[in-house]
């Protein structure tokens, strides 16, 4: 949970601008900015990555140090689970609730 | 073991090792409390306890938020999830910590609906998904995570979604530090600051510690080499008798945190008039509640919560370890009936718990990199 990711921004997207598609060494998911909303990332920015939400703006140097600091820590392996779970990726279907016809 | 190969410049490592035994008066015994658990375990796990000299000891502060939440808390949560068409999600570290009757994991072993979320934003999403159903996120963590949190309800009321409602036990980490300061029992000559939370509220919000307690605060970064210059930060200014506030994690914290951040946690929140902390306490004024405006998505003001009380078992000494009274090692269970696999205590459940930290790493003796240098 207090793990920091740190992603590049790929794309924002077209219809909710709060969100942008995050790359994490070749995992694609949707965070969002609006917690940077003062100074929004543009595509190819480097953000740290908290709980789904990009909460600052980092260099790619050090972007690039921090995955190393999360490798060293062991904690790289939960990192990208975390970040592969972003969006409900991972939701089991629960169909005992599903209607199948309306 | 792998992370010593990988381990980055050991020869700075070992340059700041030589500078902290050079700046530690040795007539001296300074105690410095690094309050993040992020910090604690990467101290572990690097073994930088073995870097330092004896006389410069580390203790382990109040950094982590499932190792500082009561039982009470976790029952109060886990009670109303078993109301029909609920469903309860959280980060996957609550899920292994006990409540009086069962873990969330052991929770949804019975059938109740149990799910583990990455971020609020997608127990915002499963509400989406399940009109049908109630879904409370159950929010847990200091600064770092509560401005997600904010967002997230600042989200769900405007689309007014009705579905969805959060149980909030956010915290601050201030009162923490100025309820550590006041124990009698404590005795700390600087601290190293968390990295995340600074993030977010800035270093400003410690410059109390060193104007009115006169005791250094070094924010820090997690690499070994920031924690190890953030410790000679200190001890240089310990030396010049000098109680600053500084920022050694610049590349990341600015000075004047994040503001957007700081404006969502105000628009949702105020704060409780007092809150207990595991080990330390009711602290007044430290922790987080969603105001009156935000009403429907507060699961304390919509649903009925008990508000359940449990004293901690009486064996287990997680509040003097988490005041860093004691060293986990100490504790009667330590080790023995208390363990990864079985934890009694919060902080051998999270991976930023001292008790957890101490056991993978300390416990079982892996190479650190003081050993590794010198191969």
């Amino acid at each position: 949970m207090c793990l920091a990711i740190p992603g590049r921004v790929v794309a924002i997207d077209s219809q909710d601008t709060h969100l942008a598609t995050v790359d994490v060494v070749g995992v694609r998911r949707k965070v969002d900015l609006g917690l940077l909303q003062d100074a929004p990332p543009v595509p190819g920015d480097w953000v740290l990555i908290h709980v789904g939400f990009a909460m600052s703006k980092i260099s790619e140097a050090d972007a690039a140090e921090q995955m190393e600091t999360l490798t060293m820590l062991g904690e790289a392996a939960a990192a990208l689970e975390e970040v592969r779970g972003y969006g409900l990726e991972n939701e089991v279907p629960d169909y005992s609730t599903r209607r199948w016809k309306q | 073991m792998k992370f010593v190969d990988e381990f980055r410049a050991p020869e700075l490592i070992a340059k700041a090792g030589e500078e902290i035994r050079k700046l530690a008066d040795p007539d001296r015994h300074y105690r410095i409390m690094e309050v993040c658990g992020g910090h604690t375990h990467a101290i572990y796990r690097f073994g930088l306890k073995d870097l330092l000299p004896h006389n410069v000891e580390l203790i382990h502060g109040p950094g982590c938020p499932v190792c500082v939440l009561p039982m009470g808390r976790i029952d109060d949560g886990l009670s109303l999830a078993a109301q029909p068409d609920f469903i309860f999600a959280a980060f996957g570290d609550m899920m292994r910590v006990p409540g009086t009757h069962g873990s969330p994991l052991e929770y949804k072993a019975r059938g109740t609906d149990v799910r583990i979320v990455y971020s609020p934003a997608d127990a915002l999403k499963l509400a989406r998904n399940h009109p049908e159903k109630h879904v409370m996120f159950f929010a847990i963590g200091f600064e770092t995570t509560a401005p997600s949190t904010a967002l997230t309800l600042m989200r769900a009321k405007a689309e007014g979604l009705n579905n969805f409602s959060v149980f909030c036990n956010h915290v601050t980490i201030i009162p923490a530090i100025r309820a550590i300061l006041d124990s009698p029992d404590m005795r700390l000559d600087g601290f190293v600051g968390p990295g995340h939370v600074s993030t977010v509220i800035g270093c400003r919000p410690y410059d109390w510690i060193a104007k009115d307690e006169g005791k250094p605060v070094v924010v820090s970064g997690f690499e070994p080499l920031d924690i190890l210059q953030s410790i000679v930060m200190l001890l240089r200014q310990l030396r010049n008798s000098e109680a600053r506030v500084e920022n050694q994690y610049k590349r990341v914290v600015p000075w004047e945190g994040n503001r957007a951040a700081l404006r969502a946690m105000a628009e949702v929140f105020e704060l409780r008039p007092y809150f207990e902390w595991r080990g330390l306490g009711f602290i007044s004024q430290s922790a987080l509640k969603i105001r009156q405006s935000y009403a429907p998505w507060d699961a304390e003001q919509r649903f009925t919560v008990p508000g359940v009380r449990v004293t901690d078992p009486k064996a287990a000494q997680c509040g003097e370890v988490l005041k860093g009274v004691l060293k986990p090692a100490q504790c009667k269970l330590f080790g023995h009936e208390c363990t990864p696999e079985q934890p009694v205590g919060a902080l051998m459940v999270s991976s930023e718990g001292s008790c957890a930290a101490y056991y993978n790493y300390e416990h079982r003796k892996p190479i650190s990199i003081a050993n590794a240098a010198t191969h």
